[in-house]
């Protein structure tokens, strides 16, 4: 599923990342890349932005940003 | 050079002491600043630059940061060591540039909390430069750091290689120096959840931001109050005062005291040594102290990024993101800060969108001290007036722009850092170096403007310009002529300006209209140079076109609503 639709606090592994190269970067220094273990901390009202944590360290990010992210959540 | 938000600026200052050269906004760091440091009694040249993911920029303060590395020496990367895996991406590029490397690993207290240990020796050995770990806010380490720089080196062995190459690489040294113990949730990632959190976090934020400006009035006042104003009125007004009878009447008394015979008044005399003088210093500057302090310590606890993602869809909506905040707080010190902030945002629409509203709508604090000061005594209703107006606008312009401005606007993406304890050694030196620019740009410009307007007054050109336009004035925004005077000294300092309405004995709404349209219809002349660097010419003039359309039409639309007539 996108990460948007990923509940608050469920533990989830990145699946795929859509989007060109640039994109793909900008998320993969901050830690947001393929195989990686995410939660979201928090939504935003009205579409606003998730904030996520991805080992140890929060970040936010868009809502058109997380359908591009694709997880499947971890038991 | 490092990662933001790992607390280079405190290594920083903690490596130059108190020898620094320009002014530094941490945090919002997008220009880098020079300092001085002693290595076995050689100076050396230390700058700190903004922070970056990454060698491939993704924003102007990002490729402030790239270009400078071409000038360096010796690179001292800050390392986030609660963050290795992330910071390290950074380090490799680095490495790869064949350039001589120490790594400070800083937060190093940090992991012990978290139940991450780090095999520093290991890594030392992994990566082939010097590794040394640091408290950069108690300063331990430091000294390490100091006398191991000149064992800075570079890795030879290592070899370019493409991005997934380099995660692999940054995987197998993860492996071998760091082991994570699992940890509980502590209060800290309590208060930082409820900060983040829509249905406790806005509440939250709207009683930080009523706190922060309540604290601002309270500093500010108090040390008006029982520090300045004492200074002014007990020591200084005597000794003007003799100057004054010494003098006698003349152009010298009128351009350094002001006009001969009349009652000494600081704010309404317009002489260098009493208003040129009394405003920048006891009207204003216990304010500026005031509000940078509270914004230091906003910005180092690590609130700001909070802030930004709770506001982050209204901003989007003006054509920003939530970022589009940090402009706006730095601007309410001052434009020019606020003007170099605008770096931070990725498209040359959101630049332009943030500078442009901006220069319109948002009052320095020394324009604010001098508006409280001129509106406070009618009433709070009417400061309530401007402010109101000054927000309206800001959505309202924001909007259209947003509609009409040709561009991207990307989505917010920003890292959240976990609550830190401000260092109080840096509060205090970020603080007084925002002090010094404004006493080093903003009071020579007083002096200057003083004495430019009553050159100008004794030569007549200010009567005979506030004549002719006196039927623009009057009849589009019920003003008296006089206003445009105080209008063109506002392009000089604006917290002048607001003085010289002082002595034009307006009822309060006229001064509402007109402290509202000094606001708008252009920014002081060193913000002005700022924006045209930033934005370029042909951008500036678009935006210098909209602040006196709007400048125009909300001061007719003010006389309408206000004055009803």
């Amino acid at each position: 599923m996108p990460l948007s639709l990923l509940p608050i606090n469920k533990k989830a592994r990145i699946t795929s990342i859509l989007g060109g190269y640039g994109f793909q970067r900008k998320l993969g220094v901050m830690g947001i890349r393929e195989k990686q273990e995410i939660k979201i901390v928090s939504k935003q009202p009205f579409r606003g932005p998730l904030t996520v944590e991805i080992r140890g360290s929060q970040m936010t990010l868009g809502r058109g940003m997380a359908q591009k992210i694709t997880v499947e959540v971890v038991q | 050079m490092g990662n933001p938000n790992v607390g280079k600026s405190v290594v920083f200052s903690r490596l130059t002491g108190a020898n620094v050269i320009a002014s530094n906004y941490p945090g919002t760091t997008v220009d880098f600043s020079k300092g001085n440091m002693r290595i076995d009694g050689k100076r050396v040249e230390i700058i700190d630059a903004p922070g970056t993911y990454s060698l491939e920029p993704t924003n102007k303060a990002e490729e402030v940061a790239s270009k400078m590395l071409k000038k360096a020496d010796v690179v001292i990367n800050v390392v986030d060591a609660t963050n290795l895996e992330r910071n390290l991406y950074l380090t490799l590029q680095l490495l790869e540039r064949n350039i001589p490397v120490i790594l400070a690993l800083n937060l190093w207290d940090e992991t012990h909390h978290l139940g991450i240990h780090i095999n520093e020796k290991e890594l030392e050995t992994l990566l082939g430069v010097p590794v040394v770990p640091t408290v950069a806010l108690t300063g331990e380490g430091i000294k390490t750091l100091v006398s191991r720089i000149k064992e800075a080196k570079i890795n030879e062995k290592i070899k370019s290689t493409s991005e997934e190459g380099r995660w692999i690489e940054i995987g197998s040294i993860i492996g071998q120096v760091e082991q994570v113990k699992h940890r509980h949730h502590t209060i800290r990632d309590k208060i930082s959840d409820s900060t983040i959190k829509p249905h406790t976090g806005i509440p939250i934020a709207i009683g930080i931001i009523f706190c922060a400006f309540w604290f601002v009035r309270f500093i500010g006042e108090n040390l008006i109050e029982y520090i300045f104003n004492p200074i002014f009125e007990n020591l200084y007004l005597p000794i003007v005062m003799r100057l004054s009878e010494w003098l006698g009447p003349g152009i010298a008394h009128t351009i350094l005291i002001g006009e001969y015979g009349v009652e000494i008044d600081f704010f309404e005399s317009l002489g260098i040594l009493t208003t040129g003088l009394y405003v920048p210093i006891a009207a204003v500057l216990p304010y500026i102290v005031a509000f940078y302090f509270t914004l230091s310590i906003l910005e180092d606890t690590g609130y700001l990024p909070r802030l930004a993602t709770l506001v982050d869809k209204i901003f989007h909506k003006l054509g920003m993101h939530g970022h589009g905040i940090v402009p706006l707080f730095l601007g309410l010190g001052c434009n020019v800060p606020g003007a170099l902030s605008t770096r931070t945002l990725e498209t040359r629409k959101q630049r332009f969108i943030s500078a442009t509203l901006l220069a319109i709508c948002v009052p320095c604090m020394a324009q604010m001290a001098m508006i409280f000061g001129a509106l406070g005594t009618h009433g709070l209703y009417y400061i309530g007036l401007v402010f109101l107006t000054l927000t309206i606008l800001y959505i309202v312009i924001g909007l259209i722009l947003n509609r009409f401005i040709k561009g991207e606007s990307p989505e917010i993406f920003l890292e959240v850092p976990p609550y830190r304890r401000p260092s109080l050694r840096a509060t205090f030196k970020k603080t007084w170096m925002r002090i010094r620019w404004f006493l080093k740009e903003a009071i020579p410009y007083l002096f200057f403007g003083v004495f430019l307007i009553n050159i100008l007054y004794v030569i007549g050109i200010l009567q005979w310009f506030g004549n002719a336009v006196s039927p623009v004035m009057e009849g589009l925004f019920g003003l008296p002529g006089d206003a445009s005077i105080a209008l063109i000294t506002g392009f000089l300092r604006k917290d002048l300006a607001v003085g010289m309405l002082f002595s034009l004995n307006m009822a309060p709404i006229q001064l509402v209209i007109a402290v509202t349209m000094l606001t708008i219809y252009f920014p002081c002349a060193a913000t002005f140079a700022v924006l045209i660097k930033e934005l370029g010419i042909k951008d500036m003039v678009k935006a210098a076109a909209i602040m006196v359309g709007v400048a125009i039409i909300v001061g007719f639309l003010l006389r309408i609503i206000l004055l009803g007539v």
